[in-house]
């Protein structure tokens, strides 16, 4: 009935290389593509509800508090107006990616602007929409003196809870005592996930069980996370998410829509739909904190590090665990004996920190890349050459080797495509008109991992197939890539596979997130498929190494059968269940990959334009070309983002977010972005998963902004350490023309 | 009153304050036409109105008396994809979808903007014949935000869907 694998050794037999039906890797179109774009591919809000009644979120307008009254009285008139709810079982944080528990609740005592305290629920969006902004509502603000809202008012700096903290030899020695060493501290701002799909939700209750439509990423985590606010048994939850509008981190964690909504169905005894506004994605949600990175790189004569720092600050709400893993990559990218990294936070009242894109090394290697690029200048190696000097044997503080690791090949055939020129990198030599042109590049990576995960597949009678799990695409390519799994396992066409996801009460997986879903849910299918390849084997009387699975047929031994014939009438289904082993502590496992990029700073405004970027990333096996190239890219337009535009602005004064809708918080537009040029290195990893697949959807965003940064300074000789590198932080540094 | 949606005439006697886009999500079920921001930042919500393309969060319903709209489910159906639809799927021009229809319906009116000669902000001579180079489309399709960013693969779809019309 079911299959399991703990990677407790590198999984080296390489299944999908032995299978014959070539389209593993191949670019296939999605298969979930034409509903997209025709318009019928339903998101949570979209679903039909008869009698749905309407919520809208109230939130804070005190940055701390607490919520004196509510005065129901003031909307309870108004046409259309149901109910107002205020209720502990709401949520009045988002949960923390993983969290499966339920977040902060008191939604009657604020701890920051914007934090949900009550939903109106009424007939009609519209009528709800009114209500919630004639509600009238007393606090009591707390404003004492030691109430802190920026991070350069905070006093107290804890070490943040679980990034490791090294501390190794001594670095200030060998700062003193390198040929060349940079001592430089960068910072980067908050960034918002902005996906295009505000989180929604739409809640049912029959009385015993709950069913909710919602925009999420991990429903086997969310389900406990709804589970708890509520108050309910998890087994009567039920979590719909078949498709999910971009989620980037912020969808991690049920959001205060999805606990609105349930309480409000509950009370209600109707369904009622909650969507945030666009405004309360950015207020109520997750922001990704601003950092301040010291970075000190000690280097001998060649080049090569014998000291390394990495000391990152960073920010949360009282009470949240989670610490931006800034140092993250820093770990194990680059060699130093003498080594220091760290992670310090600060308990300020903004809304809640949580996982943006690749939290830690989407803003740690954009920093480390740019010191990088300076220690490079100093010591008069070209920046690939000093890249592929530092690539260390073994694990700096671990003394574990590296799993497959393709980053030399990244960096050189990223040049390569590019045409870099690695010896003279003289920064202000080229102008066209009033323009400086420059470039520049930074290396990728991004921690590995993988988390159980169980897929059920089926092999139908007609000779089709069906995977289900409760894994979610939200734009990843997940439909495609594990109907291409099964059909190279089982010899099918994966348009002849059906790929059921997002529903809670399909095969538990780990949800999109941290970059492990496809390695993760992808190897439980493929152990899936293995298993019913046994069965036939059992049935044919022969070993899997002589059965050929192709188009539908099964060959051995000279005789060739259509699956329908073999099955005659019966299904056959399977469990694949892949746990995570020792694999996961025996080798620092990662994506690399490198970024070159040229750009053009205007001599007169300081605006910088991205003309061209290429990238290189070694993700282990290419599930499918195509969707994989698509993650890369998007990666590459965040990296422009966030070298240049991207940044919650807060008011100093009450800590409200000013930028908190997309007219003002500027996202990467199309003319933003150049034609992005996407080099995927050919690479198995079989410590990484049975798939011998790495992660991929964030290895794109991590470093880019760093070689935006360098492009910057060879444009122009402005060498800027603050992200996003705006006009104004530019301009007053710009030469003379 | 009476609109045309996707050549069937509907009624509408709801709420003023009713967007043409909750209009078209909520009382004609055509989800396809997506809300993002409800503020006209984003694009997501791009329809047709008498072949121009506008923001329908930006429009009350009540303001298109005997207007023609078209959505992204008046373009083509799965089975049956506008050219427009085809290539976003054959280049990869999308990742989650959920801004994916309001690129395409954007695209369309963009391609017949082009060809009524409409120049655009980087147009270098306003007078001559509008040429669709690639930083011609990028500029014209930049009122769409894609958060997964797709541009790259966008760019390419509608250039290939301009091609094939010559």
């Amino acid at each position: 009935m079911s299959k399991s694998i703990t990677l407790d050794q590198p999984d080296e037999r390489n299944l999908l290389d032995r299978m014959a039906q070539g389209t593993i890797g191949k670019p296939r179109n999605r298969l979930e593509g034409p509903d997209k774009v025709s318009g019928v591919a339903t998101y949570a809000a979209e679903f039909p509800a008869s009698n749905a009644a309407n919520g809208v979120l109230v939130t804070a307008t005190i940055s701390k508090g607490e919520v004196v009254s509510i005065d129901e009285g003031s909307v309870m008139d108004m046409p259309g107006v149901l109910a107002v709810i205020s209720d502990q079982r709401m949520i009045a944080r988002p949960a923390q990616g993983g969290a499966g528990e339920a977040p902060v609740q008191q939604v009657r005592q604020v701890d920051y602007w914007g934090q949900p305290v009550a939903v109106v629920v009424a007939e009609s969006f519209e009528q709800a929409r009114d209500a919630a902004r004639r509600l009238k509502i007393t606090y009591n603000a707390d404003d004492a003196g030691e109430l802190v809202l920026n991070p350069e008012d905070a006093k107290v700096w804890e070490e943040a809870p679980d990034t490791e903290t090294v501390q190794q030899g001594a670095l200030p020695q060998a700062m003193a005592e390198a040929a060349h060493a940079i001592d430089a501290t960068y910072t980067t701002e908050g960034h918002n996930s902005a996906p295009m799909e505000p989180h929604a939700a739409l809640a049912e209750w029959d009385g015993t069980k709950l069913t909710v439509h919602a925009s999420l990423q991990m429903l086997n985590y969310n389900i406990d996370e709804l589970a708890d606010s509520l108050g309910l048994d998890a087994e009567n939850v039920h979590l719909l998410s078949p498709y999910v509008g971009g989620g980037f981190g912020s969808k991690l964690g049920i959001s205060p829509d999805v606990a609105a909504a349930s309480v409000a169905a509950m009370q209600l005894g109707r369904p009622v739909r909650v969507v945030l506004s666009r405004q309360q994605v950015f207020h109520s949600v997750i922001r990704r904190t601003e950092t301040t990175q010291r970075l000190r790189l000690a280097a001998d004569s060649d080049g090569r590090l014998q000291g390394f720092g990495h000391e990152a600050k960073v920010t949360n709400l009282p009470e949240e665990e989670f610490a931006e893993p800034v140092t993250q990559a820093s770990a194990f990218l680059y060699p130093g004996q003498d080594r220091v990294l760290k992670v310090e936070m600060a308990r300020i009242h903004r809304m809640t920190a949580g996982s943006v894109r690749a939290p830690g090394e989407a803003v740690g290697m954009q920093a480390l890349e740019a010191a990088m690029d300076e220690l490079a200048e100093k010591s008069g190696i070209g920046p690939v050459e000093l890249r592929l000097r530092n690539i260390p044997e073994r694990h700096p503080s671990d003394d574990i080797p590296y799993s497959s690791r393709r980053l030399a090949e990244c960096l050189k055939a990223g040049a390569e495509a590019f045409g870099w020129d690695d010896d003279d990198r003289r920064p202000a030599q080229r102008r066209e008109g009033e323009w400086w042109i420059g470039t520049g590049m930074a290396t990728a990576a991004r921690i590995h991992n993988i988390a159980k995960a169980e897929a059920s597949v089926t092999l139908m009678e007609d000779g089709t197939a069906v995977v289900a799990t409760d894994m979610t695409d939200i734009g990843t390519g997940t439909y495609t890539v594990l109907g291409q799994i099964a059909g190279e396992m089982l010899g099918l066409d994966p348009a002849d596979v059906l790929v059921r996801l997002g529903d809670s009460n399909l095969a538990t997986g780990p949800g999109s997130g941290g970059s492990w879903g496809a390695s993760s849910s992808g190897s439980a299918v493929q152990i899936a498929c293995e298993a019913i390849r046994e069965e036939l084997c059992d049935m044919l009387g022969c070993k899997d190494e002589d059965l050929t699975l192709k188009d539908g047929f099964a060959i051995h031994s000279n005789r060739r059968q259509s699956l329908p014939e073999l099955l005659n009438g019966r299904n056959i289904e399977k469990l694949g269940k892949l746990e995570p082993g020792d694999t996961e502590d025996d080798f620092s496992q990662a994506s690399y990959g490198a970024f070159f990029t040229e750009v053009a700073v205007n001599a007169h405004t300081g605006e910088t334009r991205v003309r061209r970027m290429s990238g290189a990333f070694g993700i282990g096996r290419v599930l499918n070309e195509k969707t994989a190239k698509s993650q890369c890219m998007g990666g590459m337009v965040w990296c422009i983002g966030s070298a240049l535009t991207e940044s919650m602005m807060f008011d100093r004064r009450d800590g409200h977010l000013v930028n908190h809708d997309l007219a003002e918080y500027h996202v990467p537009v199309n003319r933003d972005v150049p034609h992005l040029n996407v080099i995927m290195v050919e690479e198995r990893d079989p410590a990484a998963s049975p798939l011998q697949a790495k992660g991929v959807g964030e290895l794109g965003i991590c470093g880019g902004a760093g070689a935006i940064c360098n492009a910057i300074y060879n444009a122009c000789g402005v060498r800027l350490r603050s992200f996003p590198m705006t006009p104004d932080k530019l301009i007053a540094e710009l030469p003379d023309i | 009153m009476k609109l045309a949606i996707n050549g069937t005439t509907q009624g509408f006697e709801g709420d003023p304050r009713t967007s043409l886009l909750d209009f078209l999500r909520r009382d004609c079920g055509l989800t396809g036409t997506k809300k993002g921001c409800d503020h006209g930042q984003c694009g997501a919500c791009t329809v047709l109105v008498n072949g121009q393309r506008i923001n329908s969060c930006l429009t009350l319903a009540v303001m298109h008396e005997d207007d023609e709209i078209t959505t992204i489910e008046g373009l083509g159906t799965p089975q049956d994809m506008h050219p427009l639809q085809a290539a976003f799927v054959d280049h990869d021009g999308y990742q989650c979808g959920y801004c994916t229809p309001g690129q395409i319906c954007s695209a369309k009116a963009m391609l017949d903007e082009a060809q009524a000669g409409w120049p655009s902000a980087v147009t270098g001579d306003l007078t001559a014949e509008a040429e669709l180079t690639p930083e011609e489309i990028r500029e014209r399709m930049s009122g769409n935000l894609c958060r997964c960013g797709a541009y790259s693969n966008i760019v390419d779809a509608i250039t290939q869907v301009k091609e094939d019309a010559r």
